[in-house]
């Protein structure tokens, strides 16, 4: 009897065990593992009334909700009261100007929810003019309930395009380093932070994540074999293997603009200089850039013919610019002991990076043509800038007391964004590309 | 008890290491011996009995019978692993040269041995300049070990840059702790 009971009770803990593990695999937080808040605002912001949509309060997905902390949260809108508008309006025909014009909105967003006969959503929305007093844009789509949340990122995408001039970034994604303890975890997350997956924990460090162009892969450096090695990893079939193991250090990846090469760090060779290897892992490594000091963090224009890198060949580190066919490399930095981090817009018209002042380490923008510089943050320690694909925001590593989190500034410099993890030191972010339609 | 086997092994080993006969052989030898051993004899007048030392080169061995490796010995200087650096810095300072040598002596002398120089930074500044900062310090290392007669065959060098510090803190003395390279045996 006695017997029987030590064993079921063994038997227990081990199920039990086991199910924790199986737990910790699958759990995905329930909510935002990132929350932003936002100061500043643009230029001229635009005031924008968003009603909910019919049927969508049925839903365990609201759209509507999601559409205006989107543009909020992009500092370029101010959101007008919606409710109390007899009768709702859901159709065009419904939508009386004069009235919203009266509350202040310059545009209406209306739409409405059906579920289908096969599961899916029929979702539909259309952007008002209370000026003009017209449509000015409306879609429909059919998506399963998995989807409603992306879906509703992609009409604020459209809004924001439509109003602003500019392609909206609410349905791109982010990926960023998680530090807790003495565990790493490489995450990937909404832009709002939300649906956050974790793509490779370990108990070494993990730096440098870099998107490919097409937004399927993820190059990293991670350091569990105790020295810095460069891997890629299939966000689809999440495949991951070595392009970059040679001996001494291995780091720094940057994607080519056709998503098959790599620059990369090496110091097989004596030194830290940048070298080209296969995305696949293929073949060996062809140097792309000499020098007697460290050549680094280098980073491909967006037609692919040039590299900007970090060099303190001219004995500090400063930024310069080289072709990749082979040739000099110009300087590009001049002011202060420090110019480091930098990765091209993606109108390859400038470059963001960071120089630092004093103790400080801050993100400054820089423009090609006029060399003008533009301190853009002023934390204690700000890193690891990236754009958003349209240009118009920077998301970048920075500092809350001794806590890491990340951050965004537009690229003007108005509008400020912090995101909050609930536990744990982020760094090492970097904004993802725009999805082919 | 156990000194004693140790001590019997040990002469085993260094007999049979040597060209001379084993023990064995030793007692065959008294019957049939060496020219050499015969001629001393017959110079020495004596006949018939065996010289205990005749015929065997022994190594001398020193008090210690029990072997410490001196890689991990706290009184030998090959347990000390660390250099530390200045800020911006990749000099080894003159304090850590008897460290080095040490390390580069240890190398020459033992042709199998494979080492790993991790080099380390502060925490300021850009991850991956900090990379290339702390292979500097490596290298630098490396440079020394290599012009001292170590067998570059026998280093590797690689960085952590501010991913592994010894120091968490963001006080001098923290960074001044951070800014290191270690010396790491295979097999540790």
């Amino acid at each position: 009897m006695i017997a029987m009971a030590r064993s079921s009770s063994f038997v227990r803990r081990l199920v039990l065990g086991l199910a924790a593990l199986l737990c910790l695999a699958v759990t995905l937080p329930a909510r935002a593992a990132l929350t932003i808040d936002v100061v500043g605002a643009g230029a001229n912001q635009i005031s924008i009334a968003i009603v909910p949509f019919r049927a969508e309060e049925g839903l365990k997905q609201g759209i509507t909700p999601v559409i205006a902390a989107d543009l909020a949260r992009s500092g370029l809108f101010k959101t007008v009261d919606p409710g109390g508008m007899v009768p709702v309006p859901y159709e065009p025909e419904q939508v009386n100007h004069p009235q919203w014009r009266a509350r202040g909105a310059d545009a209406v967003v209306i739409g409405s929810v059906a579920p289908m006969a096969d599961g899916r959503y029929d979702v539909r929305f259309r952007l008002m003019d209370t000026h003009r007093q017209t449509q000015i844009a409306g879609y429909a789509y059919f998506v399963p309930a998995a989807e409603l949340r992306h879906i509703a990122h992609r009409i604020a995408d459209i809004i924001y395009e439509k109003l602003t001039g500019d392609a909206g970034v609410f349905s791109t994604r982010i990926t960023y380093v998680v530090k807790r303890g003495s565990q790493y975890t490489l995450q990937v997350a909404d832009a709002d932070g939300h649906g956050a997956e974790t793509i490779f924990t370990s108990n070494e460090p993990i730096i440098s994540p870099a998107w490919s162009p097409d937004g399927t892969r993820l190059a990293y450096v991670s350091f569990e074999g105790r020295k810095p090695v460069v891997y890629v990893q299939s966000l689809i079939t999440g495949d991951k293997r070595a392009v970059a193991n040679y001996s001494g250090s291995n780091s720094a990846p940057a994607w080519s603009p056709d998503g098959r090469r790599l620059a990369v760090v090496l110091t097989k060779d004596g030194g830290s200089s940048i070298y080209l290897v296969n995305a696949d892992g293929s073949g060996g490594a062809t140097r792309l850039v000499s020098s007697s000091g460290i050549d680094t963090e280098p980073n491909f224009a967006p037609d692919g013919q040039s590299i900007i890198f970090t060099s303190d060949r001219g004995g500090s580190p400063q930024i310069y610019r080289a072709p990749v066919s082979g040739g000099a490399a110009q300087r590009l930095t001049f002011d202060g002991t420090y110019n480091v981090s930098p990765r091209h817009s993606p109108d390859g018209k400038g470059f963001v990076f960071v120089q630092r002042n004093g103790g400080r380490f801050n993100v400054a923008v820089q423009d090609f043509a006029t060399r003008q510089v533009q301190l853009l943050t002023d934390g204690r320690v700000d890193e690891s800038p990236s754009f958003a694909p349209n240009g118009r925001m920077i998301l970048y590593a920075a500092n809350l007391g001794s806590r890491g989190i990340l951050a965004a500034v537009s690229s003007d410099g108005r509008v400020k964004q912090r995101f909050l993890e609930n536990a744990g030191d982020v760094r090492e972010p970097a904004w993802g590309p725009a999805l082919k339609k | 008890m156990r000194t004693l086997l140790v001590t019997a092994t040990l002469l085993t080993l260094l007999s049979a290491c040597s060209s001379t006969p084993t023990k064995e052989q030793e007692g065959a030898a008294v019957e049939d011996r060496k020219p050499t051993a015969a001629a001393a004899d017959a110079a020495g007048g004596q006949t018939g009995k065996p010289r205990p030392d005749a015929g065997i080169s022994g190594k001398p061995l020193d008090a210690q019978t029990r072997a410490v490796d001196p890689l991990k010995d706290p009184a030998n200087i090959l347990s000390k692993r660390s250099v530390y650096f200045d800020y911006d810095s990749n000099l080894v300072k003159d304090e850590y040269k008897p460290l080095v040598t040490a390390h580069a002596k240890y190398l020459s002398q033992n042709r199998a041995a494979q080492l790993t120089i991790q080099g380390n930074t502060d925490e300021r500044g850009s991850r991956e300049y900090n990379i290339a900062l702390g292979q500097r310090r490596a290298d630098a290392v490396k440079q020394m070990m290599t012009l001292l007669g170590a067998p570059a065959a026998q280093i590797e060098t690689v960085s952590f840059g501010e991913e592994k510090p010894r120091a968490q803190g963001e006080d001098d003395k923290a960074y001044a702790e951070n800014r290191r390279a270690d010396i790491v045996y295979r097999g540790e």
